[in-house]
């Protein structure tokens, strides 16, 4: 009895000793994503991107000194990205969450939420769903609704009335071509066939060949990110579908971190999409100048635009509640600010941004000799068009 | 007409590539009966080297390539002479460890000096073109690679089959101990057949670029696709493997315009059938 009671009061005053040293003000942040193994690269470009915020922005949101803590989920793994949240949570104490590659992921953790009342902002996971979940998911990325609907309409306007939609057949594949087709078909364009090619595929010869048989205005594509985009460009071209004047229609396939690897092949694909690092403002040149001070070899692309406008929510968020968790959310929702990609909402009812929706085009830059995606036309303040679907 | 025409033409374009990136592996695990995962690995390592040649130092595509396929085989020889040797008198699932973990290491230091992103290959300007074929084009690196890959297996064969080395190696790999005791050098033989499988996953590797990118990955990601071209081959077999890439290509790409919702459950399902039916593969010479 003697033992336990001394063992307990042991206990009781290391607690206090951790509660006493740890600064009282300091608010945690706790940041899951990838950081080994194929998706690494998506860890690295958050944390260079919270690096880039907090060199501009100092370590201090009102009265409160912001720590980040960095856990590595790998790859797709929900069980991973649960307890590691679970873990952050309890033993780190976290205030916030951030980060969040895939969507099951992001899907994972939100009894967590609710239970704990722990905001948390997600950098990339794009299903509209994920934020239905829990009142406590807010989103600086995008869905594939936002950018997938817009480029519909942005094409039958251009005068395009028929397209074969050829999509990777998983999630988010999925997922962009319903709202592609709904969205075509709701302005009077006409979708001749739905492809949805399997995620193994690595010759799309036979797919861009059915595609150049059935000759369509214009071809909508879904890929994930790396090879299988290489390959689909690169047989696009070489096929003559460009030739015969087939439109290529894509969302986040040029993104920059691969983009100089495609060569001229990428040239004159149209994307919309919501940021480009070659979008013209002088924020977003002044982001990306202290992006290759601090991280020479980095690449800036979406994933470091999102924590990047992720890392200013939580600074006000903190600022206005601390870690009053449904105190941060209420202020969360309606907050305006200007981003290097452009003017952001949070949305109060999706709590996912609204924000412009750019038509790009892929460019030689005459000046540095690389590939740019070139903003061409813009969508002006775009929710989250998923929403309810 | 025209879909059989297409079918046929890009089947047996993809089967070539196909070849090309498991020739290496049907010599390091077909002949020499290794189980050698790294395979990829050294296709990754011709691609990285080249791609580092022709965009740090400016040099062209084919002596990019050569370089590529050197420097694989350069460090092919005291891989040989420090590990394989060793792996060679391990058991099957010994093997597959010791291979998987050295591939874990070069995906490790490719991704530590490169990143993770696509290593571009870029064709030269004559390669790049497509060749109009009346009713359809075909990109002109393809008819590259059918011919390279028919190079590849005259080459072989006669090597094997018609030249002195090719009996020692056959003496080698069949009984190694009596090969020895009749004076051949089964270490040397093995380390130069070794090279050469190494050498073959480089040129695979390059040449199958431009379907199959380079980069840190590669050779997890395209495992799978090495495998079952020596597997449906059989072990041991050149013609085996030059066949089975040829089918399996076809039967890809059949799929791929016939039905291509179940494209991948149709491909995986012939392939079991097919081993179902005859475990050995091809023309395999293992009992």
């Amino acid at each position: 009895m003697k033992v336990s009671f001394t063992g307990l009061s042991a206990a009781a005053l290391l607690l206090l000793g951790t509660s006493l040293g740890a600064q009282a003000d300091t608010i945690k942040v706790g940041v899951v994503a990838p950081f080994s193994g194929p998706f690494a690269l998506y860890g690295k470009q958050f944390q260079e991107a919270i690096e880039v915020y907090q060199a501009e922005h100092g370590t201090t949101a009102g009265e409160h000194e912001i720590e980040f803590i960095y856990k590595d989920s790998g790859g797709p793994n929900p069980d991973q990205a649960r307890s590691l949240t679970q873990e952050l949570l309890i033993k780190e104490q976290v205030d916030y969450l951030a980060g969040y590659v895939f969507t099951p992921n992001a899907m994972a953790v939100a009894p967590l939420l609710d239970q704990s009342e722990t905001p948390l902002v997600i950098f990339n996971a794009a299903t509209s769903a994920i934020n239905a979940q829990s009142e406590f998911y807010l989103r600086t990325s995008y869905t594939l609704w936002q950018v997938s609907m817009p480029l519909a309409e942005w094409a039958y306007e251009q005068g395009i009335r028929s397209v074969v939609t050829t999509v990777t057949d998983y999630g988010p594949g999925i997922d962009a071509e319903n709202a592609f087709v709904a969205a075509f078909t709701e302005a009077g364009g006409e979708v001749l066939d739905s492809i949805r090619m399997p995620l193994s595929t690595t010759d799309f010869t036979p797919f861009i060949q059915s595609i150049r048989d059935q000759s369509p205005d214009a071809l909508f594509t879904f890929l994930p990110g790396g090879p299988p985009t290489f390959g689909f460009t690169k047989t696009y071209n070489e096929n003559g579908l460009r030739d015969e004047g087939i439109m290529f229609l894509g969302t986040a396939e040029t993104e920059e971190s691969n983009l100089q690897a495609f060569g001229d092949a990428a040239i004159g694909l149209t994307t919309a999409y919501h940021y480009s690092a070659d979008h013209d403002s002088d924020m977003n040149r002044a982001f990306i100048a202290k992006n290759l001070e601090l991280h020479p070899d980095s690449v800036t692309n979406w994933a470091t635009i999102g924590a990047y406008d992720g890392t200013h929510l939580i600074y006000e968020m903190v600022e206005a509640a601390g870690s009053d968790g449904p105190a941060a959310i209420e202020a969360a929702k309606g907050l305006e600010w200007e981003s290097p990609r452009g003017p952001l909402v949070m949305d109060p009812e999706t709590r996912t941004v609204v924000q412009n929706v750019y038509i790009r085009e892929v460019e030689r830059d005459a000046e540095s000799g690389l590939l740019v995606n070139r903003e061409k036309g813009v969508i002006a303040t775009v929710g989250d068009l998923g929403w309810g679907k | 007409m025209s879909l059989i025409l297409n079918i046929l033409i890009d089947g047996v374009a993809y089967g070539m590539i196909l070849f090309m990136i498991s020739v290496g592996l049907s010599v390091t695990m077909g002949l020499m009966r290794v189980i050698n995962l790294a395979h990829g690995g050294f296709a990754m390592l011709g691609g990285v080297v080249a791609h580092v040649l022709m965009s740090e130092a400016g040099v062209g595509y084919v002596p990019a390539a050569l370089l590529g396929i050197a420097a694989t085989v350069a460090l092919a020889w005291p891989l040989e002479r420090l590990i394989y040797r060793r792996i060679y008198g391990f058991g099957d699932l010994q093997q597959v460890l010791a291979t998987i973990g050295l591939t874990f290491l070069m995906i490790a230091t490719v991704n530590r000096l490169q990143g993770s992103t696509l290593l571009a290959l870029p064709l030269p300007g004559g390669l790049a073109q497509s060749v109009d074929l009346g009713f359809r084009t075909l990109p002109l690196h393809r008819i590259v690679v059918i011919g390279v890959g028919v190079a590849v297996i005259i080459g072989l064969w006669l090597l094997i089959d018609r030249t002195r080395f090719g009996i020692r190696l056959r003496a080698a790999v069949d009984n190694r101990a009596t090969a020895g005791a009749i004076g051949i050098n089964t270490g040397l033989i093995y380390s130069a057949t070794f090279c050469l499988g190494a050498g073959l996953a480089a040129l695979g590797g390059i040449l199958g670029a431009e379907m199959l990118p380079i980069e840190a990955y590669y050779p997890l990601r395209y495992m799978v696709l090495f495998l079952v071209v020596v597997a449906v081959g059989g072990m041991g077999s050149f013609a085996g493997s030059f066949a089975a890439a040829l089918g399996l290509g076809l039967i890809e790409t059949a799929s791929r315009y016939l039905v291509p919702e179940y494209g991948t459950i149709f491909y995986f399902a012939c392939i079991i059938v097919f081993l179902a039916v005859r475990p050995k593969g091809l023309w395999g010479r293992l009992a």
